[in-house]
């Protein structure tokens, strides 16, 4: 089978803010850019896995982390696993960099 | 979306609602009502509480923050009386009637109350909740002499709590044995012996008939016709389902509600949980097979497919000091079990196992209860026992070298169901280093509390060397550290450290950027120690404080300009229709602290609105002051004896944007009819002829309490001196997120009056108030003028793909 991949150029890396979330809406997507203190840029969708939802880009972020704003959920930027006690997915997204400029591959 | 209604407020229940939020692929609309008034607590500990171990703030289990988030609807002090099946309705007995589309009853259980003449005099009582409880350390305060009916579990704690509260207690007893449900003849004995050299004294094989006095109890006549003097009664002889509401609606009962194996009663779409339940014949009185209900009962309503519900055995211990005793399963032997023993008459230790087909069927273990889970676990494992040691031989102190052989699924918290293997990963993935990270992460000890020294052991021997037993115990400000608020704070002090990143580098946080507790929290508290030498560190501030906006549900915010003591203009309120217009603000409504809030707005819209409307921002978000409400007062009322708007006014412009522990409020009232609700403030604002009183640590929210006097003062620089001075001294001395009400009952009123009496105290303090108040900008404008504040915090980016 073969897949297309589509790369969208979403920010200027040099534009982005450490530790800050940004929400970026490619057709009805919704998706949530953090870049983190190493500098590494991660997407997410822009939607907490709790079961009433929220968004994610105005959570909290510590390291690889971010925290959902509305139900404190701790969320991997890496795998978008929940950590426990709870539990869940947020899908993740694959980030590339070219220069400065930052590609989302949906 | 689906409503779910639930009967019943209590641990059983409202452990069902979390397994539900954690499995549920879908909301439901909860509602949940509870008979007492208070969100659901820790039952279990009213007998910690009895002891003086613990008080009532401390066992809340889901504080009402917890409803609010989850956006569950809860009516305490309102119970349900009928259920319309049919119509699928409950109705209250306020007359609030409320539809459903799935019932859980979880009533519980009431104390069993003997029905002998007099057994409703004053000073007789159950032993089952906050009341129960109040009522017994009232008793306490003013008489002497307490009678506990009932030698099992809850009386013996209740008996225990009563010695605690300097009460001479006697323990009547209709059996041979104390507890022999639970414990064999010997192990019953050594109880008995131990109890009764820590002071009480029984009465066995006594049947009360008659609780003698006029209004209040004077003593008991037992059936051969002696008396004891009792000037408090509590009956403990056992519980009695909850049924009465399931069964005037139909609904088919026996001793409780009768289930199935997913926890479905007779009726289609209700279901029971709990005490009030009946499975397989059987209630359960623990909590352990309640919360595997619980369990089931969230899986089958979120329609997951899982095991059903096959019935517990649960293990029992006796929360009482100097005592060490746990049973589980069969007690009596018959001719097909085989027993194992230990006595050690000498040392007070006796165990002993029953075993039938080499499996363990039953077990009482007394004076050392090491063994205890691994014992359980063999019998709830059906493991074959042949040519297995039994028992330990050398006699371990629960060090970490008994943790070692533990196997990996050994149950720890049996309450919770939380298994060894459990603990020992959460310890090494998340780095925790106190046993209260581990509670928080795997529930272990949040109920009984009985597995607590065992976990202790275990986060001994998973972190080997590292393991610091003193700071193990302490609070810490979050699972990041094992320095408590005061020691971040002396820290911050002592080595002057500057900002967030440094205070968690140089304290060596465990995770290197912190999480949503402490960030925030160490924030403040570098706010509050440098004063304006402060940089705020925004992006350590959660959502609403961040954005400067409150965030709903739905991801849209609300807009609260301030409105100075809640007095607006013509003006003012032509723009802020003209600006709900323009953008089509879905909802404007006068908010509680008098001031009009937009609701439902566009995150990217917000800077915008804010310059439109050329207004400070009212902080309805924020750790600060809120508002200031105030009455008309003397400018207009006839009552009025002082200018309330003017003092209102000069309050807010004077303490608006402060950082502050938690939220604060005030109110301000012309007189003491006090329309402005001043009593209920954090700080609220009486006027009386020549002079105002000055109210503090009141609330009107989560924990209902009003207001202390705090001082009464003559003009209006003396109540802004003085409230500069309190507020500054809560500032400095409370916990982040800790409400002034809170703080005031820690430190207590006399303390804070004693403080403030000083002149030099009260100055000192207002200066730093006044330099901290110098470094505020407001944050509104702020966004308006920077750019970069609006890119990162405002802007929504749409990309379009495609040709
Ligand atoms: C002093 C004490 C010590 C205990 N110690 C232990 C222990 O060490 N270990 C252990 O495992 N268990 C212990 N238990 C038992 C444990 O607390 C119970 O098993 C558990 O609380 C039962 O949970 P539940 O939800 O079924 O009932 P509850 O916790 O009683 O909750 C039921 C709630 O429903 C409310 N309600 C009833 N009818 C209505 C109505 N019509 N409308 C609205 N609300 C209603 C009640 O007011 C109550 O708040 C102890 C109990 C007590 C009293």
């Amino acid at each position: 089978m073969i897949e297309t991949l589509t790369r969208i150029p979403v920010a200027h890396y040099s534009n982005l803010k450490a530790r800050a979330g940004y929400s970026i809406k490619i057709d009805d997507k919704e998706i949530a850019l953090f870049k983190i203190s190493n500098g590494e840029v991660y997407a997410l969708e822009n939607r907490s896995p709790h079961p009433k939802g929220g968004v994610l880009s105005e959570g909290l972020v510590s390291g690889e982390y971010v925290y959902c704003p509305v139900y404190d959920w701790k969320i991997s930027l890496v795998d978008g696993r929940v950590q426990a006690p709870d539990e869940g997915q947020v899908r993740t997204f694959k980030v590339d960099r070219e220069e400065d400029i930052i590609f989302i591959v949906l | 979306m689906k409503k779910l209604v639930m009967i019943g407020n209590g641990m059983a229940g409202v452990r069902t609602i979390e397994e539900i939020l954690k499995v549920s692929p879908e909301p439901f609309e909860m509602t949940i009502f509870g008979q007492e008034p208070y969100p659901n607590y820790n039952r279990i500990k009213l007998s910690n509480i009895l002891q003086g171990e613990t008080n009532f703030d401390d066992i809340i289990i889901n504080p009402l923050d917890w409803y609010q988030e989850n956006q569950i609807q809860l009516f305490t002090g309102e119970a349900v009386v009928k259920i319309d099946v049919d119509a699928k309705r409950v109705i209250s007995d306020q007359g609030r009637e409320v539809d459903y589309d799935e019932l859980i009853i979880a009533t519980g259980s009431n104390s069993f109350i003997l029905p002998i003449p007099g057994a409703d005099k004053i000073g007789v009582t159950g032993f089952r909740d906050i009341k129960d409880c109040e009522m017994m350390i009232k008793s306490a305060e003013h008489h002497k002499k307490a009678v506990v009916i009932g030698g099992g579990l809850l009386g013996l704690e209740a008996a225990r709590g009563l010695l605690n509260l300097g009460m001479k207690v006697d323990v009547v007893h209709l059996m041979p044995n104390l507890m022999e449900r639970q414990l064999d003849p010997i192990a019953s004995s050594l109880l008995k012996a131990e109890l009764e050299s820590q002071g009480m004294n029984f009465f066995m094989e006594k049947e009360t008939v008659e609780i003698l006095g006029d209004n209040r109890v004077r003593g008991l006549r037992f059936k051969d016709g002696s008396e004891v003097e009792a000037d408090l009664v509590v009956m403990a002889i056992g519980i009695k389902s909850n049924i009465e509401v399931a069964k005037g609606s139909g609904i088919y009962v026996n001793r409780g509600i009768v289930v199935n194996d997913f926890m479905e009663t007779s009726v289609p779409h209700v279901y029971a949980v709990g005490e009030c339940a009946e499975h397989r014949e059987i209630v359960y009185g623990l909590v352990a097979p309640l919360y595997e209900q619980g369990k089931v009962l969230a899986n089958r309503i979120c329609g997951t497919v899982a095991e059903p519900y096959h019935g517990s055995v649960a293990g029992t211990q006796l929360k009482v000091a100097g005592v060490d005793l746990f049973s589980a399963g069969e007690i009596f032997e018959d001719g097909s079990t085989k027993a194992i023993m230990v006595y050690n008459e000498y040392d007070g230790i006796y165990k002993r196992v029953l075993t039938r087909n080499n499996l363990i069927v039953g077990i009482v273990l007394y004076g050392d209860t090491k063994d205890s889970t691994k014992l359980y676990r063999m019998l709830t494992k059906k493991e074959d026992i042949s040519g297995k040691a039994i028992f330990q031989t050398d006699c371990g102190t629960g060090d970490s070298s008994d943790i070692a052989p533990m196997p990996n699924d050994e149950l720890i918290c049996g309450c919770n169901g939380v298994t060894k293997g459990t603990i020992v990963e959460a310890i090494q993935t998340q780095g925790l280093t106190t046993l209260d990270q581990v509670s928080h992460c795997t529930n272990a000890g949040r109920s009984c509390g009985r597995c607590k020294p065992m976990v202790s052991s275990i986060l001994a021997y998973t972190l080997g060397d590292q393991f610091d037993a003193a700071a193990a115990q302490k609070t810490s400000l979050c699972g990041c550290t094992t320095l408590s608020r005061d020691e971040v704070v002396a820290e911050i002090k002592a080595k002057g450290l500057t900002s967030v990143k440094e205070v968690m580098n140089v304290l060596d946080w465990n995770m290197s950027e912190g999480c949503t507790k402490c960030r925030p929290a160490i924030n403040y508290y570098l706010g509050m120690v440098h004063m304006d030498q402060y940089k705020d560190d925004r992006d350590s501030r959660l959502v609403n404080e961040k954005i400067h906006a409150n965030i709903q549900k739905d991801g849209t915010y609300s807009v609260v300009p301030r409105m100075y003591g809640g007095v607006t203009t013509a003006a003012d309120l032509k723009r802020i229709a003209e600006v709900a217009e323009k953008y089509d603000v879905p909802l404007v409504k006068l908010t509680g602290g008098q001031r009009i809030g937009l609701f439902g707005v566009k995150k990217e819209d917000l800077p915008r609105m804010w310059e439109e409307l050329d207004m400070p921002s009212g902080y309805a978000y924020g750790k600060t002051l809120r508002t200031v409400k105030t009455c008309v007062g003397a400018q207009f009322c006839r009552y009025g004896t002082q200018d309330s708007m003017a003092l209102g006014i000069e309050l807010e412009k004077k303490f608006e944007r402060l950082d502050t522990p938690h939220k604060v409020k005030m109110g301000v009232s012309a007189c003491p009819r006090n329309c402005s609700e001043a009593g209920i403030k954090d700080i609220g604002f009486v006027g009386i002829d020549g002079g105002w009183e000055i109210y503090v640590a009141g609330n009107g929210g989560v924990d209902l309490r009003p207001g202390d006097l705090l001082c009464t003062v003559k003009s209006q620089e003396e109540v802004m001196e003085m409230t500069g001075a309190y507020l500054q001294y809560y500032r400095e001395t409370a916990n982040y997120l800790e409400r002034t009400s809170k703080w005031v009952d820690r430190v207590g009123l006399d303390h804070v009056r004693e403080v403030l009496s000083n002149g030099e105290t009260r100055k000192a303090l207002n200066e730093r108030m006044d330099q901290t108040l110098k470094k505020y900008i407001e944050p509104w404008n702020e966004a308006i003028q920077s750019e970069e504040i609006q890119d990162k915090y405002y802007a929504k980016h749409t990309i379009k793909v495609g040709e």
